[in-house]
């Protein structure tokens, strides 16, 4: 998975979970959660969406490092299979 | 026309989902009404046939006008079966659910020996029957009718309701241990939030305490039979709304949190049903998410009883001789002093207390 087709994946699920959200306003550093005023179950749901559409899996105990728009496409281009079979990992 | 609300007094037909000469049972959906709240699904509350309809789509009438003539159970012409009677094989437990759940156990998969159905298929079944129906085209509720709608009901709680309140703060460590080892085993569309696990001892301990459970209608308590949580949601364009979780002590804790998520998905989407806004029998709001630490609530009339939660937050915690760091959840209750005293409101939050330290046993 590319930077470009993570970030694209990511606004996909934003826009379901948060439809009047226009992701290109977004600053990639600050947290989604405010930003947006997420709350948990939207949060969750945002990862469920992603998870659906990227394949990637995700454990609770990375929830943590998915907090900003930067961190979730950093995270799903190094956990996707298929960049790990690209790079040769 | 129904009453979708405390407060509601008019509703405007949106659309008929029946027909005339079509056969409806209990719990169907047969007609969409906007209120002040949004698109609310309108369901029958007894076998029959529609004989008539009295509205046409867009006529907005008070509440009470009759919208539709539909022949009843005794005369119409399939004969109705009590669920005990079908023949399914079924635990016993499972049929007494599934007549409290108002489901027939004949529709039921069954996943027990020889197919038999169980209780646990008869919560599945319970969960997946409030899926919102697909391809209605749905309008937002104006936020200023939901603004009037909301300040109605809030006056009216505060001018007739004395309210007291009470609170304390829980050691949520044996909760939030149990919900990490059991995330870590499923996967990532069953995880648990904590909020399912505080809703389920709520709803255990309504039933422990069966005075903050119920309505106040004619001056007097009139306690309710089952526990029919409501659960304050935020609307992502301001608003809010209380929509219950039917039965929520019976549900699994699985089976509360997809109830949960369905909730807030149809809340914020549209497709909530008139028995989900009109029966809660006691409300849960929750704001731990916006970083609050306590929630001191107004009730949601003519319930008796709000119960209030803030953030989860690690906190100096005194165990035995140390002080430790622990997660502590803030938890409230504001009460309707004509039901429930202090006394009763306190062993209600004492119940939470001694629920949430049993995590398991939820």
């Amino acid at each position: 998975m590319t930077t470009a087709e993570a970030r694209a994946a990511l606004e996909r699920a934003l826009l379901r979970i948060a439809p009047e959200v226009d992701p290109g306003t977004l600053d990639p550093r600050a947290s989604l959660r405010e930003q947006i005023d997420l709350d948990s179950m939207d949060m969750l749901n945002l990862l469920i969406e992603i998870h659906r559409t990227t394949g990637v899996d995700i454990p609770e105990e990375d929830y943590p490092k998915l907090g900003s728009l930067e961190e979730c496409v950093d995270y799903l281009v190094a956990r996707d299979p298929t960049t790990r079979e690209r790079s040769g990992a | 026309m129904p009453s979708l609300g405390a407060d509601m007094v008019r509703g405007r037909l949106v659309e008929w989902k029946v027909r005339p000469g079509d056969a409806v049972r209990r719990g169907d959906i047969v007609a969409d009404v906007e209120t002040d709240k949004g698109v609310i699904e309108v369901e029958v509350f007894e076998d029959g046939v529609v004989e008539e309809l009295l509205l046409q789509e867009g006529a907005e009438v008070p509440v009470g006008t009759p919208m539709a003539r539909i022949r009843g159970a005794a005369e119409a012409t399939w004969p109705t079966t009590p669920p005990v009677a079908t023949g399914v094989r079924s635990s016993p437990a499972a049929r007494k659910l599934a007549e409290e759940l108002g489901i027939d156990v004949a529709r039921v998969a069954g996943t027990g020996p020889q197919g038999a159905v169980t209780r646990e298929d008869v919560e599945r079944e319970a969960a997946a029957a409030s899926a919102p129906g697909a391809g209605v085209e749905r309008t937002s509720p104006d936020s200023a009718r939901m603004r009037r709608a909301i300040a109605a009901t809030m006056t009216r709680s505060k001018r007739e309701i004395p309210h007291s309140y009470l609170g304390t703060a829980i050691d949520f460590g044996p909760a939030a241990a149990w919900l990490a080892e059991e995330n870590a085993r499923r996967g990532i569309e069953e995880r648990l939030l904590p909020a399912a696990l505080l809703l389920k001892a709520v709803a255990l301990a309504a039933r422990d305490v069966p005075e903050v459970n119920g309505l106040w209608t004619d001056g007097v308590f009139h306690p309710a039979e089952a526990v029919h949580l409501g659960v304050a949601i935020s609307l992502r364009g301001g608003g809010l709304v209380a929509p219950a979780i039917l039965h929520a002590d019976r549900l699994a804790v699985g089976a509360l949190m997809v109830g949960l998520r369905d909730l807030v998905r149809r809340a914020r989407d549209g497709g909530l049903r008139g028995s989900e806004m009109t029966g809660g029998t006691l409300t849960v709001t929750n704001l731990g998410d916006r970083g609050v630490d306590q929630v001191y609530g107004i009730i949601h009339p003519p319930q008796v009883a709000l119960v209030g939660v803030g953030r989860i937050a690690e906190r100096a915690w005194v165990l035995g001789r140390e002080v430790v760091a622990r997660p502590v959840v803030e938890v409230t209750v504001a009460a309707d002093h004509r039901a429930v005293d202090g006394h009763r409101a306190g062993l209600f939050l004492d119940a939470i207390v001694r629920r949430l330290a049993d995590p398991g046993a939820l």
